[in-house]
Order: structure tokens, then C-alpha cells, then sequence
């Protein structure tokens, strides 16, 4: 129900997304999601990719400051409102999203959101309970 | 205006005479009570009779800061405590303190010599002088407090901070002297002509500057801006605080220091050799009459040359240049002495924070700001931006509380600080000073 996320420490200065990309490009590893936060002095760059242990391995290789968080890959309704149920049920519980993002393509009709919690088991287990059709970590690498 | 004439234009022959009679006094007095300098002297060989002539200092060894360190926190003093009647400190490099202390006697000679300072500077009963220095274990402030009294004017003790009522005090209780660092007056003068006051309907004369290195364009620009006169002043708590030397108003041309209290060498900081005068380099200063805590070739790493001529003024006392710079790697940031050492035993404190670091000095309009740049490592390191910024301001913080100085941490990359070969380059001041 998890999956893998890998998070990259930027500095805020020109080429240094343009050079993480070109090294997972050379690398054969396909960016399937990602957000970059950005603050005045540094970003942060958050991907889901096909094959996260040799994405981390080369990025570390190349002198990047690594990060691995388990995050949570959910179906959303394609329609007005589709998202707001979900984050109804969420904010109902008390549950906190640190920070989510939209997945770059859609699967079938609806979207795929990444959601990152304070309380990862507590917000599984609830969605599950609601019906949000959450997806394995297998199945979002190849997605 | 000369305070005290006597001492102050003594010929060469006499002052000389003077100090040598001090000098025996001080060798014999600290081999005698300071268990650090008796070792030291003995290590050598050289026994108080040994000084006959004012050359045989050059026998004496060297007192360092790190000697100042060995011996924390009253190993120095050559007095029972219970005759000291003051103690103040200066920033140490590692974090503890320089403790310094003062007999009665040594606040008499300090309040004396601050009454020198303020008279070079034509100031005297009648005048009202607003003292800007901070008050409290740094010299400054109680400094020239006690030299104000000394003289019989009137002290306004502001102390540091809230600018905009130091303007208000400037215009309503009508200071002619003013006292602060020079990046602090020019701040002054930037928030003063915000609040739409006119320096030149102040009563302002004559300010002294000190504590920080400046420039001769910083000294116009003040004087232009505050309308006074500005004027130079030389110290280090260590020796005695503000009070060691000063320029006078007449010539503003080198800062006298009173030789009659303090026998300065200048020394290849390298070779430890000494220099003729008229030659550059590190001032070794002697403490000839401190009671409680004397200092024998006190190394200040502060760079300048000396100049015996007798000056037009009238004194004869020796001056030295305006400050060049240091000879160790010690920042002056709005007026507190920072070591890149201090940062570094914070920044080693807090888990997981490479050793690599490195310092930008800037000066935003007339303040200096510190920038730290900590590479982030795999430990550090957090998918959310606010735990990035809740380390950023730990770090910020814990700096603060040790140096009291505010700093602005940076996150960079790993390996993205420069390594150099050998000593790293730790520090890059961007300030146009010297």
C-alpha cells in the first residue's frame, strides 16, 4: 500500500534540476511523478520512479543529498469534487497532508494523486475503510 | 585639548626613564604573584634583575590569547579576588569568555585614561555625551562612562539598540558628544534622516569611533552625515578596554597610545622578530601599571605601524596607524569579535552537521551580516520544507546564544563548500574595509 519516494536536496541555483534529470535519464530510469518545493534558498524535489534503489544509487553517486519516504498513491474520481471527498474523509479524521501531488498521467479515467502523511498507517487504513481505492507500490512504478 | 600635560608631552628621555622604572615594577610583581608567568620567565632563564634596559623586554616571553584560555577563568589575575573590584569579558574563540578584572586602583587609572580620550577630543564639564557602546561585560559602555564622570560632563548611558529613540534622545536632551561603533553612527544617521531629523540643528560635535575597523571614506561620510567631528579610538578589554590609544582632533593623523601605561613593540608576526618603527606589523602591547590583571607582551594581532615623532599637538606619545587588519582570523561583526572557531564548536554540537562550513561577511547599508553556509547530508536531510527551516533556525539560534551575534544559515549541498589544500578557506568577507 506504500510506496517509495525519493526526495532530492536542490540548491536554489541554475542547472541543478536540469543536471538530477539528465542523471536519471542516463541512468534508464523513467520519473513517473514529480513536485519540486521551493524556497528562497533551497528545493526540495520529490519523484516516484521505476526503479528506486538504482535511481537513489546514482543520484548519491553523484554527490546528491538522498532522501527515501513512504508515501501513499490514490485513485481520485476524474469529476468536479473528486478530490474533495477524498480529502473530506481525511480532514474528518484529523489526519494532516504534509504535502501531496498529481501523478504526470492518468490511470483509465481517473487520477493518481501521491499524498504524504504525518500518520501513514492511521490514513491507509481509513481511506481503505471509505472505499479510496489505493494502489500498491508495484503497480505505481509501472504505471 | 591635553588632560593630563604632564605625562602627555613627557620628552622621549624622560617617558623612557618612566616606563623602565615601571617595567622592573610589573616583571617583578608578576614573577613574583602570576605562577603562569614565573614558568614562563623561568623556562626562559631570565629573572626579574635581568631588566636593566627597556631592550630587555625582548627577553621576556610572549602572552597569547590561547595563554589567556590555559589559565580561564582568574589563573591571570595577580591579586586576591578580594581586591578586585570589577570584572568584565571579552569573547573568547572557543566559546568560554576572556575574564577580565580591575583593581580600584585600575578603575582609577582607566577612568583617567578615558578622561584623556574624551579631552583629545576637546570634550569637557558642560558637555552632555550619549554613550551608544553596549553596557555590561563588554568594556566599552562602563569605559567611557567612567571617563565622562572623570571629566565632570554629563553621561546619557543609552547602551546599544532601539535607534529610534536614540534619535528621539539626540534631539530632545541635545548630546554634543556622541560614543558608538562606526557602522552604528552611520545607521544612526540613515534612521535619523528617515525620521526627518537634521544632524546640523543637533548640538553634536564630536564623536568617538572605535571597536570595529573603519576607513577614511567611512570617517567623511560620517562626519558629512552627522556633522561632527570624528574621531578614532584604539582598545582591547584584554589591556584595559577603550582607553589605550585615540586620535586627537587637532591632527587626526594616528592614534596616540598612552605609553606611559602600555609599552607597545610592533613584530613580524611570523619570525616574532621586532620591527623599527615606521615598519608594519602585529602590536605586542606591555601593561606597565594594571594591578589585577597584567599583561607582559600581550600578542593583539592587530596589524599597524608606529610613529615615534612628536606629533603638532603637542603630546610626544607614539601613534600607530589606523588598524590594517589582524594577524589571526578574527571577525569583527557590528562590534563583537567573532572567531570562525566559535561557529565551528556550535555547528560541531548539533548531530549530524558536517564539519564543512563556510563564512560570508557582507555589509547590507552600514550593517554587517554573517551568513553560515551548512552543507546538508543524508542525516540533515528532509522531504518537507519546514523541517529543513526548523534546522536552518536551530542552527541560527544556537549561534546566537553562544556568540550573540544573529547569523543567517544557508543549506548548500554536500561538497558544495570549497575543500582547499590545507587550510580551508573558511571565511569570505565581502565588506570594502582597510
Amino acid at each position: 500500500m506504500k510506496v517509495e519516494q525519493i526526495s532530492v536536496f536542490l540548491e536554489n541555483k541554475a542547472g541543478r534540476l536540469a543536471e538530477v534529470t539528465r542523471v536519471l535519464g542516463e541512468a534508464g530510469i523513467n520519473i513517473r511523478a514529480l513536485s519540486l518545493a521551493d524556497t528562497t534558498d533551497f528545493g526540495i524535489l520529490r519523484l516516484i520512479v521505476d526503479q528506486f534503489d538504482t535511481a537513489r544509487q546514482v543520484l548519491k553517486e553523484r554527490g546528491f543529498t538522498v532522501g527515501k519516504t513512504e508515501v501513499v498513491a490514490i485513485e481520485v474520481p476524474d469529476r468536479p469534487g473528486g478530490l474533495a471527498s477524498v480529502l473530506q474523509v481525511l480532514s474528518e479524521a484529523g489526519i494532516n497532508v504534509e504535502y501531496m501531488y498529481a501523478f504526470v498521467q492518468h490511470s483509465g479515467k481517473n487520477a493518481v494523486i501521491i499524498f504524504r502523511f504525518d500518520n501513514l498507517e492511521e490514513a491507509i487504513a481509513l481511506l481503505q475503510k471509505a472505499g479510496v481505492h489505493i494502489y500498491k507500490g508495484e503497480e505505481v512504478y509501472k504505471l | 585639548m591635553i588632560h593630563d600635560i604632564y605625562h602627555e608631552t613627557l620628552p622621549r628621555g624622560e617617558l623612557e626613564a618612566l616606563q623602565l622604572k615601571r617595567l622592573q615594577s610589573l616583571v617583578e610583581r608578576v614573577y613574583h604573584l602570576v605562577p603562569f608567568y614565573r614558568r614562563r620567565m623561568d623556562e626562559v632563564g631570565v629573572k626579574p634583575e635581568h631588566i636593566q634596559t627597556l631592550g630587555d623586554l625582548e627577553h621576556l616571553p610572549f602572552t597569547t590569547k590561547q595563554d589567556l584560555r590555559d589559565n580561564y577563568p582568574f589563573g591571570m589575575f595577580a591579586v586576591p579576588m578580594d581586591h578586585i573590584v570589577r570584572l568584565h569579558a571579552s569573547s573568547g574563540t572557543t566559546g568560554k569568555p576572556t575574564p577580565v578584572a580591575y583593581t580600584q586602583r585600575d578603575l582609577d587609572t582607566w577612568s583617567e585614561l578615558m578622561a584623556r580620550t574624551l579631552a583629545a577630543g576637546g570634550v569637557h564639564r558642560g558637555d552632555i555625551v550619549h554613550i551608544a557602546y553596549g553596557y555590561g561585560l563588554f568594556t566599552g559602555g562602563l569605559g567611557f562612562h567612567y571617563g565622562v564622570e572623570r571629566l565632570g560632563a554629563t553621561v546619557i548611558p543609552v547602551s546599544g539598540g532601539q535607534t529610534r529613540r536614540q534619535i528621539m534622545l539626540i534631539k530632545d536632551f541635545g548630546p554634543t558628544v556622541i560614543c558608538c561603533t562606526p557602522s552604528f553612527a552611520l545607521y544612526l544617521a540613515e534612521v535619523g534622516e528617515e525620521l526627518g531629523l537634521k544632524f546640523a540643528d543637533t548640538r553634536l560635535r564630536v564623536g568617538f569611533f572605535g571597536a570595529e575597523p573603519w576607513t577614511e571614506t567611512i570617517r567623511q561620510e560620517i562626519e558629512s552625515r552627522l556633522h561632527l567631528e570624528a574621531l578614532d579610538i584604539y582598545g582591547l578589554s584584554e589591556v584595559i578596554g577603550p582607553g589605550v590609544g585615540i586620535e586627537c582632533l587637532e591632527m587626526k593623523h594616528g592614534l596616540h597610545l598612552f605609553e606611559d601605561h602600555f609599552l607597545p613593540e610592533i613584530i613580524d608576526p611570523v619570525s616574532l622578530e621586532k620591527l623599527p618603527p615606521g615598519d608594519t606589523g602585529e602590536l605586542v602591547l606591555t601593561t606597565l601599571t594594571k594591578e589585577a590583571f597584567p599583561l607582559l607582551r600581550y600578542r593583539t594581532r592587530d596589524v599597524t605601524a608606529i610613529d615615534y615623532t612628536p606629533c603638532r599637538c603637542g603630546r610626544t606619545l607614539a601613534r600607530i596607524q589606523r588598524l590594517k587588519g589582524r594577524s589571526d582570523d578574527m571577525l569583527i561583526i557590528r562590534g563583537v569579535n567573532v572567531f570562525p572557531s566559535q561557529i565551528e564548536a556550535v555547528l560541531l554540537d548539533i548531530p549530524g552537521v558536517a564539519p564543512h562550513y563556510q563564512l560570508i561577511v557582507e555589509r547590507e547599508g552600514h550593517l554587517d551580516t554573517l551568513e553560515v553556509m551548512v552543507e546538508v547530508d543524508e542525516s540533515l536531510f528532509s522531504d518537507e520544507v519546514k523541517g529543513l527551516q526548523i534546522l536552518a533556525q536551530k542552527i541560527e539560534r544556537q549561534i546566537k546564544d553562544f556568540l550573540t551575534v544573529s547569523v543567517k544559515v544557508r543549506l548548500v549541498e554536500p561538497r558544495s563548500i570549497p575543500r582547499s589544500e590545507g587550510k580551508a578557506q573558511r571565511v569570505i568577507d565581502k565588506r570594502k574595509i582597510g
